[in-house]
């Protein structure tokens, strides 16, 4: 059911862990839906120095967060922003249909963290204008059958 | 990985090779049409007759009761249609409740939608109905209760003896989901008061693709399938000769091994809880303790969720199963642990380990040893575990 890229990074995934006194932490989803993601960010004259997430949900969901936090370590503010869950997927070799809003939760942690940096530092970041980290990433695809 | 340990009894069990030797005749040399007045027929029919002896007497039942189907969910579909259209001239209201297999509640659900009312019984933290919200849903319009033998996901087991008794006094028709219970449970359906009763051979160390559903005679109920004369007229086809021959011997087996298979899945369950329990913080039982099948073990890992918890175990080769919402591909939990009052975010990290005839006690071992680690590794990554490390919760 999950390739072999999401099987790596669920069995050994990247960069788990805290980051103390971080510049930056961001958390979406909530327990109800069966996933949360935690990212913590360290940034440095703009470049993203160090990140750490949590994660707690699914094969994929964990498979997403540690690959972008591979994704965006050593980028950029711009350049992590640009992070889309179109990339994600495509990172990890595809996800099931179902899973597809595990990479959307990784899109929204990453984003959450730069806000709650921006805010924290009191800065405008360009492309996080619209953003709220507490909306409803979940869609609903059943499949309707005539009776 | 070299060691596989198969704990997902409750999805399917693996065929026992007597059962297996007693089929293999009636897909080559012995593979006559039973309708057919010649040897080969008659040698198939006989086959056919034996087994449908040996279900009736696993249930106490008479032989001409026992009706093949192809499995747990079409009896499910023909007892409960099958009722419903047959005496709706006395009522449309049935009921059953909330923590049916999908094959009786959207069959009601669909029901629902064709004129007939249905009652769905809220359930305790254990799983169980309460018989005095029962007999108080009853109505002058009720035709029919539907209520499970015992639960698939959780294991509890209802008061099926009450339950038919209320339904008797009633004059109202009782189906059981005996799916999970058959072998499990001793069954006497004339002492338990069931009319209809729901079975299938695959959970059972039989072949797949056969069940049978039980009819007490005299009941009215629609036929499933309309045409040749096989089934009393009531579900026509050619009979999957082999996979009747399969479960008939499946139910013999499981009649005379019936005391030793269900002091073997006790013995092996209190070892397997027990040894959570003892390692694991933050888990709790899900079910009845002691109103539960005998090899039903299922549990909520706090702070965790189910389906990387079943990943994980895959890879030390353990098979298990969850409520999780991640591995239905839907959004919410097991129905079934929603209707028990768990918490979505507690549902979620629920895992079923259900144990058989080949578990042994070295694989209930093997579990505790893997299983404690798998369950630690998750816990460290999970955002919602940092604040209980501390000590706090």
């Amino acid at each position: 059911m999950y390739s072999e890229k999401v099987m790596d990074h669920f069995t050994n995934p990247r960069n788990v862990g805290e980051i103390e006194n971080a510049d930056g932490v961001g958390q979406v989803g909530n327990a109800k839906c069966g996933d949360i993601m935690k990212i913590y960010l360290k940034i440095e004259n703009d470049i993203i120095e160090d990140v750490k997430f949590k994660t707690f949900g699914c094969g994929s969901a964990i498979a997403s967060s540690s690959i972008a936090t591979e994704m965006i370590k050593g980028k950029t503010i711009q350049e992590a922003l640009e992070l889309t869950n179109k990339a994600v997927v495509e990172a990890l070799g595809g996800l099931p249909a179902a899973k597809v809003h595990c990479s959307i939760l990784a899109e929204q942690a990453v984003k959450a963290a730069l806000l709650d940096y921006a805010q924290k530092n009191n800065i405008e970041i360009k492309g996080l204008e619209d953003f709220n980290p507490d909306a409803d990433h979940h869609e609903h695809h059943d499949e309707e059958i005539d009776e | 990985m070299s060691k596989r340990v198969y704990l997902d009894y409750s999805a399917t069990t693996p065929m026992k090779k007597e059962v297996l030797d007693e089929m293999l005749p009636y897909f080559t040399e012995k593979f006559g049409n039973p309708s057919s007045i010649y040897s080969f027929g008659r040698e198939a029919k006989q086959a056919v007759d034996t087994a449908r002896e040996r279900v009736a007497k696993l249930i106490g039942a008479k032989t001409n009761e026992i009706y093949f189907t192809a499995g747990g969910s079409e009896a499910d579909n023909w007892a409960i249609k099958g009722i419903a259209y047959a005496n709706k001239d006395r009522g449309n209201h049935i009921i059953t409740t909330k923590i049916e297999h999908h094959a009786v509640l959207h069959v009601c659900e669909y029901l629902e939608k064709n004129g007939f009312d249905v009652t769905y019984l809220d359930v305790d933290k254990y799983g169980l109905i309460d018989l005095e919200v029962l007999k108080n849903a009853i109505t002058d319009k009720t035709i029919l209760i539907s209520i499970m033998f015992a639960n698939n996901e959780i294991g509890t087991i209802q008061p099926i003896k009450q339950i038919g008794q209320i339904a008797k006094e009633r004059g109202i028709i009782f189906h059981t989901d005996a799916v999970q219970a058959l072998g499990n449970v001793e069954i006497d359906v004339d002492e338990l008061n069931i009319d209809l009763m729901s079975m299938s051979a695959h959970k059972i160390y039989g072949p797949k693709g056969i069940g049978a559903l039980y009819i007490r005679k005299g009941v009215k109920i629609h036929s499933f399938v309309h045409g040749g004369a096989q089934e009393r007229r009531r579900r026509a086809g050619t009979e999957n000769v082999p996979g009747i021959v399969g479960f008939g011997k499946a139910a013999l087996m499981a009649m005379e091994n019936m005391d030793h298979h269900i002091n073997h899945l006790k013995m092996l369950r209190e070892k397997l809880i027990k040894g959570i329990m003892e390692k694991i913080d933050y888990v709790r039982l899900n079910g009845h303790p002691e109103k539960r099948l005998p090899g039903n073990v299922n549990m909520v890992y706090e702070f965790i969720e189910g389906e990387s918890l079943l990943l994980s175990l895959d890879m030390v080769g353990i098979a298990a199963s969850s409520g999780s919402a991640c591995t239905s591909g839907s959004l919410d939990p097991s129905h079934v642990l929603m209707a028990i009052g768990l918490p979505h975010e507690i549902a979620h990290g629920s895992l079923r380990l259900t144990i058989g005839d080949f578990t042994t006690e070295e694989d209930i071992d093997y579990v505790l040893e893997q299983l404690p680690k798998i369950v630690d590794r998750l816990r460290q990554m999970s955002p919602l575990y940092e604040n209980v490390k501390g000590g706090q919760k």
